[in-house]
């Protein structure tokens, strides 16, 4: 992860991942006028390639190996559904609102993890993370086991009728592009080469004279954030929101994406993403086989494969995707 | 009173398993700077010996306690050796993430042999019964687990303090390289303590076979728990892993007496609260 070649990268329309990501994009958009991809599959596929792209921003950029990120991811899909539901706001409300929670989390989480470093801040944030999941268990608003199900998502801007698919579809591409337009932003900014200094020797970073402590937390809360962003944009998508999204194998599974498609890659937390839907899709039928796949595609992109499909396809193509 | 006694006891039993368990975790942290994460896998598979071997080939408590253990060691040895081994020199995040999907890949396996629900296991017939203390009842085979298992960090911490192999294994610690310089096969020292590790994490589970529910994922719920118990203590003393894995489980035994809302989150919020004054844990010493 920290192998990479260093080159001053410079974002512009002639960057392969700007041509790959435009072109996703557009693709994306006139899948529902082709009407053979079923759209909530692609939906739900968006969620995660979100969700995982925001846990790339930590662990491939700034080397933050969070091992709770299922909290943000599932805190943002309950409030939004909380305030769906109960207080019956309008979805743009119910967005916002998540997102508003998963920072104010973000930056709690953040400001004591961040205290330690290395395996240290992984077990952290795992606990920290399990702690919450004990916290929804027993909190009557969460409904316990059986989440908060049976909403309706109501009118975006009280025009458009998110009930009706495609104008749900269109929503969630819209979340999801302008998520990655925030990263890439993010990345390709000082703050990004600062964040990538700390993630390959902080020590170094410090005797430059950056505080990394204050870049670190503003990454976690940024990520958080756009965890939860995605959270919430799952809520939609499914009109559920249940223990299982905060539960520590979703951290878990967060990072298998990323490690699949590729850390340190654009493009790779986004196949990842996908990669994970289509396995919850198409293998569920092989039960707890899932489980032992998920396994042992981790420890064969470990052993063999450090780089993800897009980081191999990225060295041979030798350029940054 | 009754009540407040028997949580005391069921805390330290908590801390039993909490301090075998830390134990091998800042072991294997020590020589291989990573986090055990199957460490809960090797735990589980512990306390799965116990019935399996009673069913198919008729080994009892007893015989398990002496097989077990070390027949998991090697198998941990084997799994350092084979894929820990060359990832050592890589980022330490690979090491972890690959017992991660080790400890996925045996968690889906027990499931899919044996179900989520779990199978029973009955105190050997020896330990069966109780001490009548004067102020409550000890069930025998509680206070065997306590004391076993007070035991067995001891004789760790004698290994690891007071003997020759002990100040091996504290010098690689120290210095992996330096030792090596001195014609030390360090590779070798690191094997064996990942498979002592493993050995600690297996006997722990044997011991819980009899009380808590043996299923697959016995270990991964209580290893997050061991986890913050290794954040509040540090990582970096033996003496240190025990003393808090005890007096953690003590605590949780405690609250779950005065306030039994709080007794799954305790550990959690003591372990944000010592992270904020403490920031290397208790017995930490230096930054991993």
């Amino acid at each position: 992860m920290r192998d990479k070649a260093m080159k001053p990268h410079i974002a512009s329309t002639r960057d392969w991942r700007f041509i790959l990501f435009t072109g996703l994009i557009l693709v994306l958009a006139l899948v529902p006028l082709l009407g053979w991809v079923y759209p909530y599959f692609i939906m739900q596929a968006l969620c995660f390639a979100l969700f995982a792209s925001a846990f790339n921003l930590l662990i491939g950029h700034a080397g933050l190996a969070s091992f709770g990120h299922a909290m943000f991811f599932g805190t943002g899909g309950y409030i939004c559904a909380h305030a769906l539901k109960v207080w019956a706001v309008p979805p743009h409300w119910a967005v916002v609102f998540a997102l508003i929670a998963t920072l104010i989390l973000g930056l709690c989480v953040g400001l004591i993890a961040i205290r330690r470093q290395g395996i240290y801040f992984s077990m952290t944030t795992l606990a920290l993370a399990q702690m919450l999941y004990f916290v929804y268990l027993q909190s009557p608003f969460t409904h316990g086991e059986d989440g908060i199900q049976g909403f309706s998502r109501g009118h975006l801007f009280g025009l458009f009728d998110l009930n009706q698919t495609y104008v749900l579809y269109y929503l969630i591409l819209l979340l999801f592009f302008l998520g990655h337009v925030l990263i890439a932003r993010i990345i390709h900014s000082p703050f990004g080469d600062v964040l990538q200094a700390i993630g390959q020797n902080e020590t170094r970073a410090q005797s430059l004279g950056y505080e990394t402590a204050r870049f670190k937390a503003l990454a976690f809360v940024l990520s958080a954030g756009l965890a939860g962003l995605a959270g919430a944009m799952k809520a939609l998508v499914t009109q559920t929101a249940s223990l299982s999204d905060v539960h520590w194998s979703m951290s878990g599974d967060v990072i298998l994406m990323v490690v699949m498609g590729g850390m340190t890659t654009f493009l790779g937390p986004i196949l990842g993403g996908f990669l994970f839907a289509a396995m919850l899709q198409y293998l569920s039928v092989l039960g707890q086989w899932v489980i032992v796949a998920q396994g042992t595609i981790f420890l064969a992109c470990v052993v063999m494969f450090r780089q993800g499909l897009i980081g191999t396809l990225a060295r041979r193509l030798r350029r940054s995707l | 009173m009754q009540a407040l006694y028997s949580q005391l006891l069921i805390g330290l039993i908590n801390g039993s398993f909490y301090a075998l368990l830390s134990l091998g975790l800042s072991l294997i942290f020590g020589l291989l700077n990573i986090v055990n994460f199957a460490h809960g896998a090797f735990f589980m598979l512990g306390a799965f010996a116990a019935p399996l071997l009673l069913e198919h080939l008729g080994i009892g408590y007893w015989g398990s306690l002496l097989i077990v253990p070390p027949v998991l060691a090697l198998g941990g040895m084997v799994l350092q050796r084979i894929v820990l081994r060359p990832l050592q020199e890589l980022d330490h995040l690979y090491g972890l993430l690959a017992t991660f999907g080790f400890a996925l890949i045996v968690q889906g396996l027990m499931q899919i042999g044996f179900g989520s629900a779990g199978l029973p296991y009955a105190i050997p017939s020896a330990l069966q019964g109780g001490q009548n203390l004067g102020f409550m009842l000890l069930p025998n085979y509680r206070g065997f687990v306590i004391l076993v298992s007070l035991a067995v960090c001891a004789s760790v911490y004698l290994l690891v303090e007071r003997t020759r192999l002990g100040a091996l294994l504290r010098a690689a610690t120290e210095n992996a390289e330096r030792l090596s310089s001195f014609g030390i096969n360090v590779p070798r020292l690191v094997t064996l303590s990942y498979g002592l590790g493993v050995g600690l994490a297996a006997l722990a589970g044997l011991l819980a076979a009899p009380m808590l529910q043996v299923r697959p994922l016995m270990g991964a719920d209580l290893m997050i728990v061991v986890f913050a118990v290794v954040v509040i203590g540090g990582m970096g003393s033996i003496l240190g892993s025990i003393v808090t894995g005890y007096s953690l489980g003590v605590i949780e035994g405690l609250t779950r007496y005065f306030y039994p809302e709080a007794s799954n989150t305790i550990l959690f919020v003591l372990m944000a609260l010592v992270l904020a004054v403490r920031p290397n844990g208790l017995f930490g010493r230096r930054e991993a």
